[in-house]
């Protein structure tokens, strides 16, 4: 019992990092219908991004407690920003009305461009960072095994979900959300009725990157090591959790990414810990059997 | 349109194969020698790839300084196969392709096993510094040689180490699933059962990823006190590390791929008292004391396998000199004939497969940053 508390607690934090990338992939698909691949590689982006600030304030003397990790937040998500603004306007813009897949291949040419770009500037080695949030609370305690959940994994838990709650109110009740779900609707027609259609892209791909930013951000504080090659794996496995909660929808992709980090945190606990991807894959392929738009996708109308 | 495309393709191919071929005759007659040294110089195991180009380069540097080989300077070549099997594969074609003679790699492994193959159809000699799997020269050709030991041995010694010194405990085995590590764990395993004990746990991890607190509980939900660990740094101290953060009191037991400074960065104080097998310390060795200060001079601290890299050189250029010939079959049957050679890491002479004579495993420990003899 005690074991399977702390597995699930395992599987939350994991499914929450996941969950927030997936948010990306999902809303671009939803306003564009492109999967961006660069989006993992964003990710990666933002964790330097997190760790470069954590060490310049390490270097001022102003490394300490909270308020330093919500500034080292806010400037990953600042500057991550940026970069998804950039990717968008250089690989994006200039391929839109083409067919539909210059732009997929264009995201994957940028994927390498971003890779390729951190390992050379700052080298291909792993960056460590000594735990900036250390301690836990013990919950329970069954004989030598203690049920424990440590204050990042809270952080994580909590950060993601203020951060889902903030930009689910953006995008149903503001006017620029209404603009992003009118361009998602019909683009053409949204522009027709005045809605600057690529300004409201550049911000899906603004907030799509600041999202990553602290999925980033969360990830080098509670690993403590990053390389260049971390958003490919990561950006897999949210991509998996967009398509198996429906691309396209936001709540459906932090239950795929829940759903991932629990099916993969669960199985490693109980059977063998190398086929855990194969589990996760395979309720993969057996949802979009069943389910083909995943599970909280909308059934697609097909426009005549 | 069609047709003239083909065209203009196969005259790209024809002048690229030209260019390949004026380059395969500069390492003809006269003119450097191209040898090569490959291994891991970006991805997460970059860390290895410097050691060895640390070890080659300077090798080079002082071979040429005393007059080159055979009258000829040698020119170095790095590849890299970022220990991608598939990557390893396409890095010996394009060594060969340039008219390398001899690599002293690769690192991995699972890229040199596979390269092996590409060398041996290609003529090129290999001699790795730190492919510790068996099947590297037991499936090797002619042409596989290695200056460190083999997993059979290494782990014949971690077994029986865990057996004699942590009677009583509970064990886990872990592993990568890597041709190094499956095979480290797996000889560990046999070497440990044999010694009278049994693992509580045998497991595999995914490399490469982050999050291995699923492990970690599992390994405190059976109570084990000493986790053997078949793979590479990165993974190893993530596992310690969140186990430690997690508050359990267990000893990491690794092979040599922990031999890297990256391993205490990741751990930090969690490293303290993680035990590795690793050959005698060579920086130590009275043979190698004038190169290490080389090294020093420049800054460099010749950890890990950058004395297993100059030592490959240096046993290839003494070879070549003996036999008076640049030929690679002629050499690597007078390396496995003749010997034994004098390196670096001191005298060193091959068996008929290609091992070293004497493998010599002994355990360290990590303490305060950094890695010492018990």
């Amino acid at each position: 019992m005690a074991y399977a508390l702390q597995q699930l607690i395992n599987g939350i934090s994991l499914g929450m990092i996941y969950g927030l990338i997936a948010v990306g992939y999902t809303m671009v698909y939803g306003i564009i219908g492109m999967i961006n691949f660069a989006h993992g590689d964003v990710f990666m982006i933002g964790a330097f991004i997190a760790l470069i600030a954590i060490l310049l304030l390490q270097l001022a003397g102003l490394m300490d407690g909270p308020a330093a990790i919500l500034l080292v937040l806010a400037l990953s998500m600042l500057f991550t920003s940026l970069y998804g603004w950039a990717v968008e306007r250089v690989a994006y813009r200039p391929l839109r009305g083409s067919f539909r897949l210059a732009p997929l291949i264009s995201a994957i040419g940028m994927s390498i461009v971003l890779q390729n770009y951190v390992q050379i500037s700052q080298g291909a080695r792993v960056k460590p960072l000594e735990p900036q949030l250390p301690g836990g609370f013990e919950i329970l305690r069954d004989g030598h095994f203690v049920v424990q959940i440590s204050a990042i994994q809270i952080a994580i838990i909590l950060t993601t979900l203020t951060v889902l709650a903030v930009f689910t109110v953006l995008v149903t009740r503001t006017p620029l959300g209404r603009a992003m779900r009118a361009c998602e609707q019909d683009r053409k027609m949204a522009s027709l009725l005045g809605i600057d259609t690529d300004r409201t892209i550049s911000l899906t791909f603004v907030i799509g990157a600041a999202l990553a930013a602290v999925a980033g951000t969360m990830y080098l504080l509670r690993y403590g090591v990053i390389d260049f090659y971390i958003g490919f794996l990561a950006g897999v496995k949210a991509f998996t959790a967009a398509v198996l909660g429906g691309i396209g929808s936001l709540p459906g992709a932090v239950l795929g990414g829940l759903l991932i980090g629990l099916i993969e945190t669960f199985w490693s606990a109980y059977f063998s810990v190398q086929y855990k991807d194969v589990a996760a894959f395979s309720i993969l392929v057996l949802t979009l059997i069943f389910l083909p738009t995943g599970l909280l996708g909308r059934q697609e109308v097909e426009k005549v | 349109m069609f047709a003239r495309r083909v065209f203009l393709g196969g005259a790209l191919a024809a002048v690229a194969a030209g260019s390949a071929r004026a380059q395969g005759t500069t390492g003809g007659a006269t003119g450097p020698i191209r040898i090569a040294t490959a291994g891991p110089m970006t991805g997460q195991y970059a860390a290895f790839g410097a050691q060895m180009k640390a070890g080659a380069e300077q090798a080079v540097t002082d071979i040429n300084a005393g007059g080159g080989v055979l009258g000829r300077q040698l020119a170095l070549e790095i590849g890299d196969d970022a220990c991608d099997p598939r990557q390893a594969v396409s890095v010996a074609n394009q060594l060969a392709g340039r008219g390398v003679r001899f690599v002293a790699g690769h690192f991995c492994s699972g890229s040199s096993i596979p390269a092996s193959k590409v060398y041996g159809e290609e003529g090129v000699l290999q001699i790795s510094p730190a492919s510790t799997n068996p099947r590297f020269t037991d499936e090797g050709g002619w042409n596989t040689f290695r200056t460190c030991g083999r997993d059979d041995q290494q782990g014949q010694v971690a077994g029986k180490h865990i057996a004699d010194n942590f009677k009583g405990q509970r064990v886990a085995i872990l592993h990568d699933n890597s041709a190094y590590g499956k095979g480290l764990a797996d000889e560990t395993r046999k070497a440990l059962n044999a010694n009278g004990m049994q693992e509580t746990l045998f497991a595999a991890y995914t490399p490469g990823e982050r999050d291995y607190s699923a492990i970690v509980s599992r390994l405190q939900q059976a109570n084990v006190q000493v986790v053997y660990i078949g793979g590479y740094h990165t993974e190893s101290g993530l596992i310690l590390r969140q186990a430690k953060e997690r508050g359990m009191n267990v000893t990491l037991i690794g092979g040599d791929a922990l031999v890297t400074n990256e391993f205490w960065q990741i751990t930090g104080a969690a490293g303290e008292g993680t035990l590795m097998t690793f050959s005698s310390d060579p920086r130590k060795r009275p043979t190698a004391a004038e190169v290490v200060q080389r090294f020093r001079a420049r800054n460099i601290d010749p950890e890990g396998y950058v004395l297993y890299t100059y030592a490959a050189i240096q046993i290839w250029a003494d070879a070549a000199r003996k036999i008076n010939s640049l030929d690679p079959r002629r050499i690597a049957e007078a390396l496995k004939a003749q010997g034994p050679w004098q390196t670096v890491l001191g005298p060193i002479s091959f068996t008929p497969k290609g091992d070293v004579t004497v493998p010599d495993y002994v355990f360290y420990v990590w303490k305060n940053g950094s890695y010492s003899e018990i």
